[in-house]
């Protein structure tokens, strides 16, 4: 959502740590996707470490009353959500079944990308052992992965690398959050 | 290192994965499911056969392996081409393997098993497909958690911001815009293509020879235009003429024969 500044909001104001609490988890509750911390202080025109702070409260009083909502950090920042516990309640209230999956081939090609992007085709071919263009357009048709720019390579392939998408729908606050892909030797037989 | 948790590397949806179910006639029960690629098979392959993926089996891996492929095509489930690559690449593997090692080469110079480049991929991949299930659960989780609904704003709800006044200036364009459509009349010359062929053929018997550049060029419009291409085409078609052209690019005569 893009939130304009607006001269009049952005004047200081003085709230009490309450007040401010309050007020950000109003703002965060009718963003439509993960609202920033430096988009709440333009807002709201607060300093960014008072509104860290302010959401690590409202996080933290959530958890301690073991609320049905939780704050989360994600895609770079914070949402509220019902948790996760809940979902067989929510479903049925809302009548939704869990999604539709991920087929094995395009679980493996998010991987690759996720892990070594920038990525082109050829790429992702030597190391799936398989062609991948009919994972690549359901990746692309579900915004998990955008082109990135071309390789000057040979040929100078499209490389591919994970969209703020992939972040919001695994739950990630950055990729940093990913284990890293030498974890998984550990698992190698 | 061999015997490490399958558990770990082996997602729920895949329990559907082919496996062989038992064999009560001669044939063996081949139950079909779907590998993400020739690597996925090979790694099924070494873990049924409960081989060691740093030391393979290359001639029973191999076997199965073909043997695999052929109850796929028999199944006629169309064999991806990178499945045939990995057979040749199988076979190679097995071929070199089986040639005696060169008596000449120093005993203690380096051969490098013909497995080595198979194996390393095989690691390679093995990881990227243990990620694949990382994702999986992490979007099963994440499929778990709700967001509230879009709430009513003027971004995803324009109409609020419509008066009557502003239905008043769309109509105001759409009725501008029908009186410009009717003003744009165009007059359109109709030849048809039956009178564009008389009046080529009546050319041809009066002249006995026509010039295509210049008959093209009397045209007034591109309707007109394509209409006399289709009527020189059309003569040619069914009467007894012969087009002739002295020189590449150069004008074609169109005569009686």
């Amino acid at each position: 959502m893009d939130i304009e500044v607006d001269q009049e909001v952005a004047e200081q104001v003085t709230r009490t740590p309450a007040e401010l609490m309050a007020v950000v988890e109003a703002l965060t509750f009718v963003a439509d996707e993960p609202i920033s911390t430096k988009v709440l202080a333009e807002v709201l025109g607060e300093d960014r470490e008072s509104i860290q702070a302010a959401f690590e409260e409202i996080r933290n009083e959530y958890d301690e009353r073991g609320s049905g909502l939780q704050l989360r950090e994600i895609a770079g920042g914070w949402q509220i959500a019902t948790r996760t516990e809940l979902h067989e309640d929510v479903r049925k209230f809302l009548r939704t079944r869990p999604s539709a999956k991920l087929s094995l081939a395009s679980l493996e090609t998010l991987a690759v990308i996720a892990y070594k992007q920038p990525v082109t085709v050829p790429e992702i071919l030597e190391i799936r052992g398989v062609q991948s263009a009919s994972a690549i357009k359901t990746l692309l048709d579900k915004r998990l992965i955008v082109a990135k720019g071309r390789k000057e390579a040979v040929g100078r392939p499209m490389m591919y690398g994970t969209s703020k998408e992939f972040l919001v729908q695994f739950g990630l606050k950055d990729l940093s959050e990913l284990p890293s892909i030498e974890d998984f030797e550990d698992l190698v037989s | 290192m061999q015997q490490a948790d399958p558990e770990q590397f082996t997602f729920d949806f895949r329990e559907s994965t082919a496996q062989i179910v038992g064999g009560t006639s001669e044939d063996l029960k081949i139950k079909i499911g779907d590998f993400a690629g020739p690597l996925d098979l090979l790694l099924f392959l070494i873990k049924q056969e409960q081989a060691n993926i740093f030391d393979i089996p290359i001639a029973r891996i191999t076997e199965k392996y073909l043997e695999y492929i052929r109850l796929m095509k028999r199944l006629d489930i169309s064999v991806a081409a990178d499945f045939l690559v990995m057979a040749a690449t199988l076979i190679e593997i097995k071929s070199k393997m089986l040639l005696p090692r060169d008596p000449l080469a120093a005993d203690d110079e380096d051969i490098e098993d013909p497995r080595k480049e198979l194996v390393d991929r095989l690691l390679e991949y093995e990881k990227f497909k243990s990620a694949a299930g990382m994702l999986h659960e992490r979007i099963e989780i994440e499929s778990a958690t709700f967001t509230r609904g879009a709430i009513e704003s003027d971004e995803n709800n324009a109409e609020i911001d419509a008066t009557v006044f502003d239905i008043l200036t769309v109509f105001q364009k759409i009725v501008a815009r029908h009186v410009d459509e009717i003003k744009m009349e165009i007059e359109r010359e109709e030849i048809s293509l039956a009178d564009m062929i008389k009046t080529l053929q009546r050319r041809i018997a009066e002249i006995g020879e026509v010039s295509l550049l210049e008959f093209f060029e009397e045209m007034h419009s591109r309707r007109e235009l394509v209409t006399a291409f289709i009527a020189v085409l059309e003569i040619v078609r069914t009467e007894g003429v012969k087009l002739t052209q002295k020189a590449t690019f150069g004008d074609i005569l169109i005569r009686k024969v």
